[in-house]
């Protein structure tokens, strides 16, 4: 099977610090990849890599055998990290779903947008929230909106930053359901980074265990083997770049 | 009531005025959202220090103003994009830089320099008709910028997301404090460039007051921009009041009656 997400060698080095090295994978058209790792591991690096937003020191990123920023951005759904969103910014939810479609900011909604939008949020039961100003949202309701944003283009490729952060374990496993429904329908590509490894045991198809280096890559039974996420996490934030390799601390 | 503007100069000034709201206050939404209320400051500091050099040049100020000020908004974003400094570092280092320039200018310069004090200080009844083709030429250049409203939104909602959606995020952060700079420069000779920063900063800092999505905040922001220099001209005309510090006080006080009405944001 071909592989949709490619990673060759790739390095990523702000200064003396190496935050990736040498990661190299493929993932499987349709498969659904939880991306484990400590804190500071590089997985958003990774994630930034892979949508062409940062530019590797070394190797390379592809999707669906190409370039990320040759893909056409509506094959791609990217949920960021909502920590960063700016709250203070004047936006509907349906305005904020409706970018999903227009890769623009809406002056207006159409009404085929609004549609289309209010179909998707919906499906991630937040229509009733379209005429809310996002800074009156919660954690839970931003991230449906973020994901009715993603879903309303049909991806093939869906990349989230950690969906469920901020979520109970009711929304978290709420949101493996929505995820595995719209996969299940499309066909698509799911990557996430996530710090709950048991959702990851059961809903993945595979586990990549990141800590600068690619500990493991493949399905849950083996890649967060419960002594594989031990090690890696019992070595969080010790891991030092001397002669430009790595090695622990 | 609109007595006042039967003087040629009263219309020239309210309209040399409206043009100046015009702009700044549909620029200015991106200004604030963006936080960057201090680049008109800077923006307008840098303008006096172009003003100055053609003063010490002997030719007509703003068009050496004009390109002085655009390298300057170049510079800033070009600096805050290589990331070591957070923006406002920049916008003071060049803030400093030009104004010391202006300064080394004018003292170079022999003779009486009551030109600068124009530009420091503006001089809205004094707008020619000259002055006033200048304008409209930016704001009808600005009117061109219209389809980019979305896209220059979006990159201020969020530039990852916007940068994963392949916007050119950079092209348009120069494009956009460039424009920005250009209205400042054509505005400080009707405003003076102490209060062009103002006029940049509190119309759209009311409208968010008063609104809830952007493009709300925008039309309220060119409505507050705009319909404060008619009222704070009759006001100043009838209180024989100095006209721009009447016209800013004018935008304050949407601004705080904004304030008074809003509830405070969740979180």
């Amino acid at each position: 099977m071909n592989s949709v997400v490619e990673a060759r060698h790739i390095h990523v080095r702000y200064g003396a610090v190496e935050a990736l090295h040498d990661i190299t994978f493929g993932v499987p058209e349709g498969a659904f990849v939880s991306i484990i790792g400590p804190n500071g591991a590089g997985k958003t690096t990774l994630l930034s890599v892979l949508l062409g937003l940062e530019s590797p020191t070394a190797g390379e990123a592809r999707l669906f055998n190409r370039p990320p920023p040759a893909l056409p951005a509506g094959m791609l759904g990217y949920i960021p990290q909502l920590k960063t969103m700016d709250r203070a910014f004047p936006a509907l939810a349906l305005e904020l779903v409706a970018t999903g479609l227009r890769r623009s900011w809406p002056w207006r909604v159409r009404l085929a947008e609004r549609e289309a939008c209010l179909a998707a949020m919906a499906r991630t039961r937040v229509d009733h929230l379209a005429a809310r100003p996002v800074s009156a949202l919660s954690g839970g309701e931003l991230q449906r909106i973020y994901l009715a944003r993603c879903l309303v283009r049909r991806p093939r490729l869906l990349i989230l930053d950690e969906p469920a952060a901020g979520m109970d374990a009711a929304g978290e496993a709420d949101l493996y359901h929505l995820l595995l429904d719209y996969q299940r329908e499309s066909g698509a590509t799911v990557m996430m980074i996530t710090h709950d490894w048991e959702g990851a045991r059961v809903h993945a198809s595979h586990v990549l265990l990141l800590n600068r280096t690619l500990h493991a890559f493949g399905p849950p039974a083996e890649a967060a083997r419960e002594d594989r996420l031990l090690e890696v996490f019992h070595h969080a934030g010790h891991v030092e770049v001397s002669s430009g390799s790595v090695h622990h601390a | 009531m609109l007595e006042p503007f039967a003087y040629p100069f009263m219309q020239r000034a309210l309209m040399g005025g409206i043009l100046v709201g015009f702009l700044a206050s549909y620029y200015g939404p991106f200004v604030v959202q963006r936080r960057l209320s201090f680049l008109g400051s800077g923006l307008a500091h840098a303008a006096f220090g172009g003003v100055a050099l053609g003063l010490f040049l002997d030719m007509q100020p703003l068009w050496v103003a004009l390109p002085f000020t655009v390298l300057v908004a170049a510079a800033i974003v070009w600096v805050g994009h290589r990331g070591r400094l957070a923006e406002d570092t920049t916008i003071g280092v060049f803030f400093a830089v030009s104004m010391a320039l202006g300064v080394i200018f004018l003292s170079l310069r022999q003779g009486y320099t009551k030109d600068a004090f124009t530009y420091l200080f503006g001089s809205i009844l004094a707008v020619t008709p000259a002055d006033l083709w200048v304008t409209g030429a930016v704001a009808l250049l600005t009117c061109c910028t219209f389809p980019l409203w979305g896209r220059w939104a979006y990159a201020t909602f969020d530039r990852g997301l916007a940068r994963s959606d392949r916007l050119a995020v950079l092209p348009h952060d120069y494009l956009l404090t460039i424009a920005v700079a250009v209205s400042v420069v054509v505005s400080i000779k009707v405003v003076g460039m102490v209060l062009v920063a103002a006029f940049l900063v509190l119309p759209a800092a009311a409208a968010r007051m008063w609104t809830r999505n952007f493009a709300a905040m925008t039309l309220v922001s060119m409505a507050i921009g705009t319909g404060s220099v008619a009222v704070g001209l009759v006001v100043s005309y009838h209180a024989n009041l100095p006209c721009g510090p009447v016209i800013i006080l004018t935008q304050a006080a949407a601004f705080g009656a904004g304030l008074a009405v809003r509830r405070p944001a969740r979180g």
